[in-house]
């Protein structure tokens, strides 16, 4: 093709005579996409979102979110007859009554699960290659207000179809918010119009699940994107690749194409699930009711560590005030809000500690491999550890029948677990890491083993070894190192300014703890680098 | 992609001396007029394994076309309705639409990858600061516009400018008082304490069946029965707080925690509405006469006033005192003297105040 046809020049030349697209276009039609299989992980939260705004749409064209009550009168025989809301007699309805509804709804259901699993992997994915780093805060930080806006989304949708589980996950939330101190009784009446569960929250979930919390995701979202476009993708270390620089792929036509191709891959896997795996059949559980519950109710799966840790709580509560009131149910409180808070906290400010921890005000785009910033690693791994405890004794119950295990020892070894496990794979993490970075410094200064052996004139016999790859070599020597604050004292024995006071002194500490390279890779083994074939092997022990 | 090299393939064949004529016989061919070029970074495909590969991408293609048709004849030729006819339906579209999204995806993924060149460009960055010049350019506007505008100098402008905004900031938050009620005392009291329409006391009535509980018949050690309040059996609200569980016990089981005046020929009502975060504590375990709310597992000893053996609870669950009204029948004597159901801020220790009142009394 030599010349674009008509109708793409036509509509083309249109568009740039009003707008000028033409230089925005120059710009950015072969806008480089660096390559690696973890960069993908966001795309599968994006393409989930898209997903679920199409199969949300749909479902709302049928889906009453009133709690009047009617008789059910569908399609499903064994409710028929039956006292519900209309809420509930509605979902029925898209399950029963309107062909591809059922599927929608599964795929909606399962949409809703890899959104925010595809945002979490993406997150660990970020924070263990300190990809959050200067210039990307600002990014990092829309990213940690997607992941706790959807989770809100979540729940709001979880509560719509009024069914006995759903009811129960809102009774919980009813549960959490009384116990907010002084303005929880006022928070829940207002929220709920009135006593629990009253006849307002399914519509009020509605709108908020619907339109407020997905207008505001979906504005976030552009803004993620547009961020990331701007300040270029972050890439691996590896040949060629420098600070200054993206090595990749470009948008069109590959990178194009490739998102394309990776959007239907994971709308055809969620269709895979929504077929052929069921999830939330409403139609067992039946109407919501107070008085009802079924045993082995179970959340989704991302507010499982809500639930665990609401479980390992101790029975504590205060009353401030004797018998007229200030009553702290801390056995709600606690569990509730600490660990979600801690964590979403946590992950919003390690940027910024880091940046404080070790002074380093510099961009970066090329990001790390985990190992080569242990205590980094070693603090995401103890924090994972901390939801993963918290996330597994959610599940107790199941894990208590299915396994034979006492109810009660498994509370009592979560509630261990949960301090003592992020402590523990703080200190694995940490070793492991270091053990990796070994094996690296090995690999760059004395090569691989080659699989040949030799016998030296002395009768010796020896492995050769042969130096790595090239791109291998310069993925491993991709590592930087970790600037450690101005700490030591001068001459006269005196700290520099911002080490003299307390704060500063552990500042110090911390950064040198945190900086300090303790396997540096050996530098100046010129001959080790002579292509393979040369001739000249290094000879290794 | 693990061929990410940048460099370019050397060339095997010797450079060319300056002034000789090429080694081919293109001197006097003319050059195709866009023989693709190999940009920096660009490795062109195999033509020959490329038209292979078309071959595969044309098959896959042609599935998804058939696979949507087949979602499209699916919809006409499968009806909803019963369980089966569903499923069935639901399995014909899900399985079409499956395959068509996957075998797309997959014509697309092989053209990008055995069609399309193998690219490892480059692109440079820029630092994302901008220059001094035009910061200091900037700063020179912003100033010279706050100065225009007036705002710096004209105090009384700021001032009640920042006075008028502030109302209006407030007014969305004032819009949402009518949401709901003030909570008022209605935490603290449940139907069992209203009076009925015909000024009797308020029967027990069983869940699902919705009968009426005659202490004589009701004989079940061992089991627990859902009861709600007569009048209100499927008001939600009511229902939410005034729920019951009845049991059965022989006099010598009963201990000191249950209040023996509030039971009836060894029919105790608690609560069922677990006291930590409210859901209903409906798993009984007769051996041990544990009460177990399957949420988060806090357990109470029915036979013991309800009193918290383990989990998150931590309150028991508060008794309804009840009796017999002339026909046989169980009715609530009172309210709970507690509020039910979860801790809120205005509670507070609501059992130490009781048992103070009881002492009075």
């Amino acid at each position: 093709m030599d010349t674009p046809p008509k109708a793409i020049a036509g509509v083309s030349t249109f568009v740039d005579d009003r707008l000028g697209a033409g230089s925005f276009l120059k710009r950015n039609l072969r806008k480089m996409f660096p390559d690696h299989w973890s960069f993908l992980l966001g795309e599968i939260a994006l393409y989930s979102f898209v997903i679920l705004l199409l199969t949300g749409t749909f479902l709302t064209f049928w889906f009453r979110p009133t709690m009047g009550e009617v008789m059910y009168n569908g399609a499903y025989e064994p409710l028929k007859g039956v006292m519900m809301s209309e809420a509930y007699a509605s979902a029925l309805n898209i399950s029963f009554d309107v062909r591809g509804g059922l599927l929608i709804r599964q795929i909606h259901h399962w949409a809703a699960l890899l959104f925010i699993a595809g945002m979490v992997v993406h997150m660990l994915r970020v924070f263990f290659t300190g990809a959050y780093r200067k210039p990307r805060e600002l990014n990092w930080l829309i990213g940690i207000l997607l992941l706790s806006l959807a989770l809100f989304e979540g729940l709001t949708g979880y509560s719509l179809p009024d069914d006995l589980l759903s009811g129960a996950g809102l009774r919980i939330t009813q549960g959490v918010i009384l116990s907010i101190p002084l303005i929880g009784t006022y928070i829940q009446f207002f929220l709920f119009g009135g006593e629990y569960p009253g006849e307002d929250i399914i519509s009020r979930f509605f709108t908020l699940h619907i339109l407020l919390i997905p207008g505001i995701l979906l504005a976030l979202i552009t803004a993620h994107m547009i961020l990331m476009w701007v300040q270029k993708h972050t890439q691996m270390p590896g040949k060629g690749r420098t600070e200054r620089n993206v090595v990749g792929a470009p948008f069109y036509p590959a990178f194009m194409a490739k998102a394309g191709a990776y959007f239907l891959f994971t709308f055809g896997v969620l269709a895979l699930l929504g077929t052929f795996a069921q999830i939330n059949p409403i139609w067992l559980f039946g109407p919501y009711t107070p008085a009802d519950i079924s045993a082995g109710s179970q959340p989704d799966w991302y507010m499982g560590f809500l639930e665990g840790s609401l479980r390992l709580m101790p029975a504590w509560e205060i009353n401030l005030f004797g018998t007229s009131g200030g009553t702290i149910p801390l056995s709600v409180l606690i569990p509730a809000l600490l660990p979600l808070g801690l964590i979403m906290t946590g992950l919003a400010l390690y940027p910024f500690l880091e940046q404080w921890v070790t002074g380093d005000r510099r961009e970066h785009h090329i990001v790390d491999r985990p190992r080569n910033n242990p205590h980094r690693t070693s603090i995401g791994i103890s924090a994972m550890t901390f939801y993963g405890v918290l996330w597994l004794l959610g599940a107790n119950d199941e894990i208590s029948a299915n396994f034979h295990i006492g109810l009660y020892e498994t509370t009592i070894f979560g509630r261990v677990a949960v301090f003592l496990g992020p402590a523990i794979a703080y200190f694995v993490t940490y070793r492991i890491c270091l053990g990796l970075q070994r094996k690296d410094a090995e690999i760059v200064s004395h090569g691989v083993e080659s699989g040949v052996i030799k016998r030296m004139p002395n009768g010796e016999y020896i492995e050769v070894h042969t130096p790595p790859a090239d791109d291998i070599l310069a993925h491993m020597r991709g590592k930087k190192e970790i600037p450690v604050i101005e700490s030591a004292a001068d001459r006269e024995g005196i700290p520099p300014k911002g080490a003299r006071s307390l704060i500063g002194r552990l500042r110090a500490k911390m950064s040198k703890a945190y900086g300090t390279d303790r396997v540096p890779l050996e530098e100046g083994h010129g001959e080790e680098h002579v292509a393979v074939g040369a001739g000249e092997h290094k000879e290794g022990h | 992609m693990t061929d990410n090299t940048i460099d370019q393939p050397e060339d095997r064949v010797p450079k060319r001396v300056i002034g000789t004529p090429p080694p081919s016989e293109a001197i006097l061919k003319e050059e195709p007029a866009h023989k693709p070029e190999a940009l920096l970074g660009v490795k062109l495909q195999d033509p020959e394994s490329a038209r292979k590969a078309e071959r595969v991408v044309a098959l896959l293609f042609a599935i998804a076309f058939l696979a949507g048709v087949g979602f499209i004849a699916s919809y006409v030729i499968f009806q909803v309705g019963t369980l089966e006819k569903t499923s069935a339906s639901n399995f014909a579209l899900g399985g079409t639409l499956t395959l068509a999204l996957l075998a797309l995806a997959a014509g697309i993924t092989t053209w990008v990858r055995r069609i399309m060149p193998k690219y490892s460009m480059i692109q440079e960055r820029h630092p994302m600061a901008s220059d001094s010049e035009t910061r200091e350019s900037v700063k020179e506007t912003f100033l010279a516009g706050a100065n225009e505008s007036g705002f710096v100098k004209y105090k009384l402008l700021r001032r009640t400018l920042l006075l008028a905004a502030a109302p209006l900031g407030l007014a969305p938050i004032v819009l949402l008082r009518d949401l709901g009620p003030l909570p008022g005392t209605k935490l603290r009291h449940t139907v069992w304490g209203e009076p009925t329409k015909n000024g009797k006391p308020r029967r027990l009535i069983t869940e699902g069946t919705g009968q009426p509980i005659r202490a004589a018949d009701f004989n079940s050690p061992g089991g627990i029965l859902s009861v709600v309040p007569e009048g209100h059996e499927h008001d939600l609200n009511a229902l939410a707080k005034a729920t019951l569980i009845l049991l059965k016990f022989r006099p010598e089981e009963l201990k000191s925690g249950t209040n023996l005046n509030w039971t009836h020929d060894g029919i105790v009502a608690y609560s069922k509405i677990c006291t930590h975060v409210g859901c209903p504590a409906a798993l009984y375990e007769q051996t041990t006469h544990h009460i177990l709310c399957p949420c988060h597992q806090s357990t109470f000893d029915a036979a013991d006033g309800a009193k918290v053996v383990f989990g998150p609870a931590a309150r028991p669950l508060p008794q309804l005192p009840i009796g017999i009204d002339e026909e046989g029948y169980l009715v609530a004597k009172a309210d709970f003297n507690v509020p039910v159901g979860p801790s809120f801020w205005e509670r507070g220790d609501a059992e130490k105040e009781a048992r103070e009142k009881a002492e009075k009394a």
